[in-house]
């Protein structure tokens, strides 16, 4: 009761239906290539239009090719699936980014970087990631595409009301400890259905801590706990990082905005269904072993004697091992987790004055054309660049792998990525998940290495 | 599809792993598909548990063994987690699955079943402990899943239990209604609402 989840929530149920969920009513629907053409498709087949075109904004991530994005995709299916969303953006009357337009991007990157994503929504999308856009402080959640068919004709779903969770986490993270580690050591601690039927607010002095692109990074992971989704209340920090972008308000309707955000706040006697505190300082740097995102351990850890034994096969490891000092074959920097400025920052500022191992292949990935202006603006590609990495396109890439950016079959792969399920990034393949700090300690030692040896 | 929901009662396929998701349900590289063609989905559920690199069935795994058949799929806790992708959905129904019961369902892909009459049903631990159990000694054995009453009865044992779904949920899957139709009803009190919070 009385939480900034149930003030959010509330302020957009059109109606209770009899007997059963809420008619929720959507602010902000994103749409990419692969969970929106069957909707369109329902669209046609009732002969009906979008209610709302001016609140959906669409854009290519998951095929898109992470180099030359100036020639048409090779991958004819790809190609096709990119195709129709543009047409369908066109035949529906919806703003669309499309690749090369310079505001295109991961979906979840492009969304608060544009300033669409905004405090108090409600903002849907047909992937389980929309849960990043609630470091915004708005309700974001991951549906279905019937969900997206739904948004298109009503702008509204029929959504039962999940519980409310707060992780309050006090206190200062560590040295070399990220927003990633944070969220590898919720779910190690929760498992990953420990918050399913739950929205979950962060907060705490470690998460109030952390940047714009931190809290991102660790409303995004909310999913991998079960949540539905994870947001944190609009402050200061919020706020800046929205002033002047695109689709912010501007003038006097941004200083009404901001005084309206200032209210969306958990009341003091706010009663949450559940709520777990952690101290920040027992959260070191984190490395998954096996195959899903809990099987979480500290990245100077033992596999535990609980792993499950089919994990452990799949990813060809053994209780009781250390990971650091095991070779990696590819390491991917990127993904709507982490390709962000700052995680291209961190990666830069371990591998600077550094090289690249040999026989590592490396993926560095930003998330948006904008991540990758900024990157140039600073004058990191330099720094990769001198240290033998090279700056990639925008896009998905080998978060799941379907665009060309597979890893082989039992190859290892050091990743920023949000999931190591078995043959998430190519049938086979071998992710271990972990911060831009840890990935680029083992981009230039080939093997793993705990990150605050390297900084 | 859109079908009527009633009485269900069938031999099942157990699948007794914890945490499947969705990735294996069906992996990515066959979310490239522009139509929802449920047949070609279902021809790929659980494709890379299901066939081996170079293509052929695994013998191994449940849905290549002949003993195993029907329309519910038994599964273990948590079902459905990670993507959010219904695709997975599709690739169950297009299979012949109307019913998957277990002890517990990942949010997203739980709501992409009951869109695609999928029903998912929910059991206590103990009691998908038992239903393995008979299914997996007497692959023959068979489940009553009875709508209506919402209760799943394993006919072998007689033991049953009551399950949870909406009052609405209820009248749309035994009707053969979705929510989309539903919605469309209600363009007034959005546009309603709409003015009320301009």
């Amino acid at each position: 009761m009385n939480t900034l989840f149930d003030k959010i929530w509330d302020a957009h149920v059109v109606q209770h239906v009899d007997g059963g969920p809420d008619q929720l009513y959507i602010d902000r629907l994103y749409c990419h290539e692969v969970t929106s053409p069957q909707a369109f498709d329902g669209m046609r087949a009732r002969g009906i239009r979008c209610f709302r075109p001016d609140k959906i904004f669409c854009m290519p991530d998951h095929n898109t090719p992470t180099h030359d994005q100036d020639k048409p995709i090779v991958d004819p299916v790809s190609r096709a699936q990119v195709d129709t969303l543009a047409a369908n953006a066109a035949e529906f009357g919806l703003t669309h980014f499309g690749m090369m337009d310079p505001r295109n991007g991961i979906i979840h990157v492009v969304g608060p970087e544009r300033g669409l994503s905004l405090p108090g929504m409600t903002i849907v999308c047909g992937d389980s990631h929309t849960s990043t856009h609630g470091a915004m402080g708005a309700v974001a959640f991951g549906i279905g595409t019937s969900e997206v068919e739904m948004v298109l004709a009503s702008q509204c779903i029929l959504q039962p009301k999940p519980l409310s969770m707060r992780i309050r986490i006090e206190g200062k993270l560590g040295k070399g400890v990220t927003a990633k580690d944070v969220a590898l050591y919720l779910m190690q601690q929760l498992t990953t259905s420990g918050a399913t039927g739950y929205f979950v607010e962060y907060a705490g002095s470690a998460v109030s801590s952390l940047s714009m692109e931190g809290r991102l990074t660790l409303c995004n992971l909310s999913i991998e706990m079960g949540a539905r989704g994870g947001f944190i209340a609009p402050d200061e920090v919020t706020f800046a990082y929205l002033k002047g972008k695109e689709y912010a308000p501007k003038g006097a309707e941004w200083d009404r905005a901001v005084a309206h955000w200032c209210t969306l706040r958990s009341g003091d006697d706010a009663v949450f269904d559940r709520e777990v505190v952690y101290d920040a300082a027992d959260i070191p740097p984190m490395i998954t072993y096996g195959t899903n995102p809990g099987m979480g351990m500290p990245v100077d850890g033992t596999i535990p004697a609980s792993a499950t034994p089919k994990a452990l096969q799949y990813m060809g490891f053994q209780a009781g091992e250390q990971l650091i000092g095991k070779p990696v074959d590819y390491v991917f920097l990127g993904a709507c987790t982490n390709g962000r400025i700052e995680d291209f920052r961190a990666f830069a500022s371990v591998v600077r004055g550094r090289h690249k191992a040999a026989g590592v292949v490396a993926w560095l990935v930003p998330g948006s054309w904008e991540v990758h202006r900024q990157i140039v603006a600073e004058g990191l590609d330099q720094v990769l660049s001198e240290a033998g990495f090279e700056i990639r396109q925008p896009g998905c890439s080998a978060c799941l792998a379907m665009n060309d950016d597979k890893v082989p079959a039992g190859k290892y792969c050091l990743s920023t990525s949000n999931r190591n399920f078995e043959g998430r990034q190519g049938p086979g393949a071998r992710t271990l998940l972990a911060s831009p700090l840890t990935v680029a300690a083992a981009a230039v030692t080939g093997v793993i290495t705990d990150p605050r040896e390297m900084i | 599809m859109k079908q009527k929901f009633d009485i269900i009662e069938s031999t099942c396929v157990p699948l007794p792993l914890e945490n499947v998701d969705t990735d294996q349900i069906i992996p990515a590289r066959f979310l490239k598909a522009t139509t929802r063609d449920e047949r070609f989905f279902g021809e790929n559920l659980f494709r890379d548990w299901r066939y081996r690199a170079d293509g052929t069935p695994d013998p191994g795994f449940v849905l290549n063994d002949p003993r195993y058949g029907g329309e519910i799929l038994l599964a273990g806790r948590n079902f459905g987690s990670g993507s959010s992708r219904e695709h997975a959905a599709w690739a169950i129904a297009g299979y012949g699955f109307k019913v998957v019961i277990s002890s517990f369902f990942a949010d997203i892909h739980k709501n992409n079943e009951l869109n695609n009459f999928v029903l998912p049903v929910v059991v206590s631990d103990d009691f998908l402990k038992e239903l393995f159990a008979t299914v997996q000694a007497d692959p023959t054995a068979r489940v009553r899943v009875d709508v209506p009453a919402q209760t799943v009865t394993n006919l072998a044992t007689g033991r049953s239990e009551n399950f949870d779904l909406n009052a609405y949920k209820k009248y749309c899957l035994m009707n053969s209604l979705d929510d989309i139709d539903y919605l469309l009803e209600q363009r007034p009190k959005i546009e309603a609402y709409e003015q009320e919070n301009a």
